[in-house]
């Protein structure tokens, strides 16, 4: 073993110094999630809010259920219930400066139900709705007009009217009564338990995670293409003629494999954490998963290189595979949203495992790994003891 | 690490045979080396020497024969054997990112040296090829003899007992060839044995106690040099510097009076002669008949470079 760690440190050394190390093992993954990260964010902390006014001159049951089940149900959505139409529009009204101070409560919009609304619908007569927009608030607006469109979608006989207090665009009501007009549906939440199949990770940690896997590939393989480095160099001549084991070169460049692999994902997670906020998850859960995910890299390049003859033969081929399976596993984009075969077939790809063990840890406990972890530890017992097989025959200067 | 056998042999090898495919490399080869003997394999390229110093050195499985080092039977899985030898391969066999303090410490660790034995032996080594001012500058950033200086230096480190050089100034500038076979000189003189493969003849003359000339895999003759030169005789080498039809020209010279051997060279005719002084004019003569060109003529009395033509028909640097 202490020749093994003696060849590991030697190769650490090597490796400290060459750059490219760090652009693979790091910069490159670091950059890809930084990048997909701040594109992301904006979209992770965003969290709707609006406060709508309501002058209800009906007071019926019909228009109370409007309020108390459309409006007070819609997420985000805080209801100001007014007397009278000057005092909500007096909420409303702004002069136009976005950046002027605004004293007192505003609303984003205000709903004016006339009287007679109740009876009106009751009897299906045609009956008026009224939205006004505070044009200082125009996306808040747009969503208040498409709650009540939603609302009158099931009751024909309510015509919407759509009026701004200064300028609110007809085209911005337009925009957000077809993108937003979930918010509307009127009817019961339904709880629907989640399985396992379709828990994912926020954004940022997705991205963060898809790189760390993907890139894996590429800064463990050094592992073994510097045997085949070694052997174009002249130096394995001089590890075969020194007084060691074959065992204990391979298991020399296993360890510094798996050290480069687990430090270039530990940086990456630290960082995405600390930068963009990722949620990794369980650390337990989340070291188990590197560690396995290492190995099965670590196995899966071997058995690659062990068809090449050079070391850009081997790295070629693990490149070629490491983007196969990193598409295929869904480092990039969630491909079990795909469906059909492409989102069965992404189980051959450790990568999938990985992803899908990081998501289940989000929303599950510790348990939830065991699975994951040992599919990707027979990935690489499996593919490593062929590969190693092939390269320990190959072992000759 | 001073080990030598009941024989009194730190090397001794027999019949060793090794076939790659249908191409037999090495064929019944054996010799021996006696502590602070340097033993010179002498031969053109492809001779098989480097498939023999492989075999020797555990790098190689053989087919056949006998190997041991000091004592010990060597083969790929010999730590005990391997104990004993350092190797200096042909190409170079350095790290380049690490320094030269570096590059031997690691190799002083695989051979188990630990602490301040090792910090020593690394100086010590260091001296020796001059490197020390340069000891903490990656070796990527050294001129090629000092490259050459450092691949010799790990093969030095652990002091062993059989130091095996493979054609160690292949590509070597002048100046840095002569601080490698003066280093050679001295190690041998320390009483490390020494086996030392190249197809230079004057670096064999310079260097070997002994010398095996080896071709097609084959030792075709051994002794020293005084011996094997004795082996042809008081007879001369011509070297024709020409051009036309060599093949014809190599086969009528062939047949003169006194011409024991002819071959064609990349450069001319090589042909062994007794008297060749006396024979000149009638040599040149039967070179102009068959259509050659002659643009030169050198001489030279008998050496090893003409023991290999007399033994194999072949010039030594075809």
């Amino acid at each position: 073993m202490s020749t093994a760690w003696t060849i590991a440190t030697k190769d650490l050394r090597e490796r400290l110094r060459d750059r490219s190390a760090y652009i693979m093992g790091i910069v490159a993954p670091l950059a890809l999630a930084l990048i997909f990260g701040f594109a992301l964010n904006p979209l992770k902390n965003y969290e709707f809010s609006a406060t709508y006014a309501v002058v209800d001159l009906d007071g019926s049951e019909v228009s109370r259920l409007f309020v108390d089940d459309v409006l007070r149900q819609a997420p985000g959505v805080e209801v100001l219930q007014l007397a009278t139409t000057e005092e909500g529009l007096a909420l409303v009204e702004s002069d136009g400066n976005p950046f002027a101070e605004t004293e007192g409560t505003t609303a984003d919009a205000l709903y004016i139900i006339p009287r007679g609304f109740g009876a009106d619908v009751q009897s299906e007569r045609e009956v008026d709705l009224q939205v006004v927009g505070n044009a200082m608030a125009e996306s808040n607006a747009g969503i208040a007009v498409a709650l009540a469109q939603g609302y009158a979608s099931e009751l024909t006989s309510v015509r919407i009217t759509v009026a701004t207090v200064e300028g609110l665009l007809q085209r911005e009501v337009d925009r957000f009564t077809t993108g937003l007009a979930v918010l509307a549906t009127p009817y019961p939440t339904t709880i629907t338990d989640i399985s396992a199949e379709t828990k994912q990770l926020d954004g940022i940690t997705f991205y963060a995670a898809g790189m760390a896997i993907f890139f894996l590939f590429f800064s463990v393989q050094f592992g073994v293409t510097s045997l085949l480095e070694e052997r174009q160099a002249g130096t394995l001549s001089r590890l075969l003629a020194a007084p060691i084991s074959k065992r204990s070169i391979i298991t020399g460049k296993l360890i510094s494999a798996f050290l480069v692999g687990i430090v270039s994902v530990a940086v990456l997670m630290i960082a995405t954490t600390l930068v963009l906020d990722a949620d990794w998850g369980n650390p337990v859960g989340v070291a188990l998963l590197v560690v396995a995910a290492v190995l099965s890299a670590m196995g899966i390049t071997a058995l690659i290189s062990s068809f090449a003859r050079t070391a850009e033969q081997a790295t070629s081929m693990v490149t070629v595979a490491g983007v196969i399976l990193g598409f295929l596993g869904g480092t990039f984009f969630d491909v079990a949203q795909a469906g059909g075969i492409v989102a069965d077939l992404r189980f051959v790809s450790p990568h999938a495992w990985f992803m899908q063990g990081l998501a289940d840890l989000s929303a599950g406990d510790l348990g939830v790994v065991v699975v994951p972890v040992l599919v990707l530890l027979a990935f690489g017992l499996v593919t490593g003891a062929l590969g190693m097989a092939g390269i320990g025959k190959g072992l000759r200067p | 690490m001073n080990s030598t056998t009941l024989t009194g042999f730190v090397l001794e090898c027999s019949g060793i045979r090794k076939k790659f495919g249908d191409l037999v490399a090495v064929d019944g080869v054996g010799f021996h080396i006696a502590p602070g003997e340097t033993y010179g394999l002498l031969g053109p390229n492809g001779a098989g020497k480097t498939t023999t110093i492989s075999i020797i050195a555990g790098l190689l499985e053989r087919d056949a024969g006998e190997v041991s080092i000091a004592g010990e039977v060597m083969n790929p899985q010999s730590t005990a054997a391997k104990r004993h030898v350092g190797l200096v391969p042909q190409d170079l066999a350095i790290y380049p990112d690490l320094d030269a303090r570096e590059n031997l410490r690691f190799f002083g660790k695989l051979y188990g040296m630990r602490g301040a034995e090792l910090n020593q032996r690394v100086d010590e080594v260091l001296e020796i090829i001059e490197l020390r001012d340069r000891a903490s500058d990656r070796s990527e950033e050294y001129s090629g003899g000092m490259k050459r200086r450092l691949n010799i230096g790990i093969g030095l480190l652990h002091r062993p007992t059989l130091l095996i050089l493979d054609e160690p100034t292949v590509g070597v500038d002048p100046q840095s060839r002569n601080a490698i076979l003066e280093s050679v000189e001295q190690l041998g003189e320390q009483g490390m044995a020494v086996l030392y493969t190249t197809h230079y003849m004057e670096e064999a003359e310079r260097l070997c106690d002994r010398i095996g000339i080896i071709d097609q895999g084959t030792i075709r003759a051994e002794g020293t040099q005084q011996e094997l030169v004795q082996l042809v005789g008081q007879r001369d080498r011509v070297r024709l510097v020409a051009t036309g039809n060599l093949t014809a020209g190599a086969a009528a010279l062939g047949n003169l009076a006194d011409v024991d051997e002819s071959a064609v060279t990349a450069d001319g005719i090589d042909l062994i002669v007794k008297a060749a002084h006396n024979r000149l004019p009638e040599i040149l003569a039967a070179a102009t008949r068959t259509g050659v060109s002659v643009a030169g003529v050198d001489v030279d009395t008998a050496n090893l470079e003409a023991l290999f033509l007399h033994l194999t028909g072949r010039a030594l640097r075809e």
